[in-house]
């Protein structure tokens, strides 16, 4: 599994301003110039943080010579989604033995309901 | 154990300018009840899991400055883990967490106990890393304990989401 890729992915994105470029990406390809055009920043800065994304496999650039459009590796994020929606998963496993456990706790507590909730169960 | 009613969702956020993961949970439950089933040790081994793993509290002083210690197994493999409770409140508890398999990680815990009333109580867990690389291992831990029931069908439910 690609753990380290993910890894390099959510630390990538850690970053405000490569955030927002991967935002504008989503939007469609764009060169680095188009990229550093909104910001305070050289088109080398921009570069930088490009490797960065690209490094991450985040985003990918073309070998056409002269614009060298940026594009968004929509795949990565799919990848992201599924291991946080796994992660949540889990917990959300753990909480419902907590519910059950919750429950029990109201049971000893109060032996009439208890006795109720068994009947109702059965 | 009994199959109980999904009526609520964990949430889940990874924060993406601090290593933390934050997670939101409602119970049926009062704030005190909740506080019970996470400081008492044979109610708190019942639910930490992960499924179809049995877990044996070592050491537990859920106080402040107290300790924790304990094992999950499955198999004849056991997954061990430790920390400290930093500080325990009636509705709150901020404690350390390590996974003996990467001793000196350490993840900073924060519950909050939020009573909504009718006897309901909104969960809220905090997990602070101290690296994305620690958090991002964190999140992807699901693969490492095998906890793999599921995974199909949510592969096909994140298939839906997009």
């Amino acid at each position: 599994m690609a753990s380290e890729q993910l890894s390099r992915a959510f630390a990538a994105l850690a970053d405000p301003t490569r955030r927002d470029m991967v935002a504008r990406l989503a939007g469609g390809d764009a060169t680095v110039g188009e990229l550093a055009d909104p910001y305070d920043v050289s088109v080398q800065a921009v570069s930088k943080h490009i490797k960065v994304l690209t490094d991450a496999g985040l985003v990918s650039q073309s070998k056409d010579a002269q614009r060298r459009p940026c594009h968004l590796e929509a795949e990565v994020f799919d990848l992201m989604t599924k291991w946080i929606e796994r992660y949540r998963h889990q917990a959300q496993e753990r909480y419902e033995r907590l519910d059950a456990v919750l429950a029990d706790m109201r049971g000893d507590e109060r032996p009439t309901d208890h006795h109720l909730e068994q009947g109702a169960a059965s | 154990m009994t199959t109980t009613s999904s009526r609520y969702q964990v949430s889940i956020e990874a924060d993406p300018t601090v290593p933390i993961i934050r997670m939101t949970r409602d119970f049926d439950a009062t704030p005190a009840e909740l506080m019970r089933a996470h400081t008492d040790p044979e109610l708190f081994a019942r639910w930490v899991g992960p499924n179809g793993m049995e877990t044996e509290i070592l050491d537990w002083d859920a106080t402040t400055g107290g300790r924790w210690r304990y094992v999950a197994r499955r198999d004849g493999v056991e997954f061990g883990f430790h920390g400290c409770f930093h500080e325990v409140s009636d509705e709150s508890i901020v404690q350390t967490f390590t996974f003996d398999g990467q001793r000196g990680d350490v993840a900073l815990q924060t519950l909050r106990f939020e009573d909504l009333g009718d006897g309901r109580t909104r969960l809220h867990a905090q997990s602070l890393v101290d690296s994305f690389e620690g958090r991002d291992q964190w999140l992807a831990s699901g693969m490492e304990t095998g906890v793999d029931e599921g995974y199909a069908k949510l592969d096909a439910l994140v298939a839906e989401l997009r």
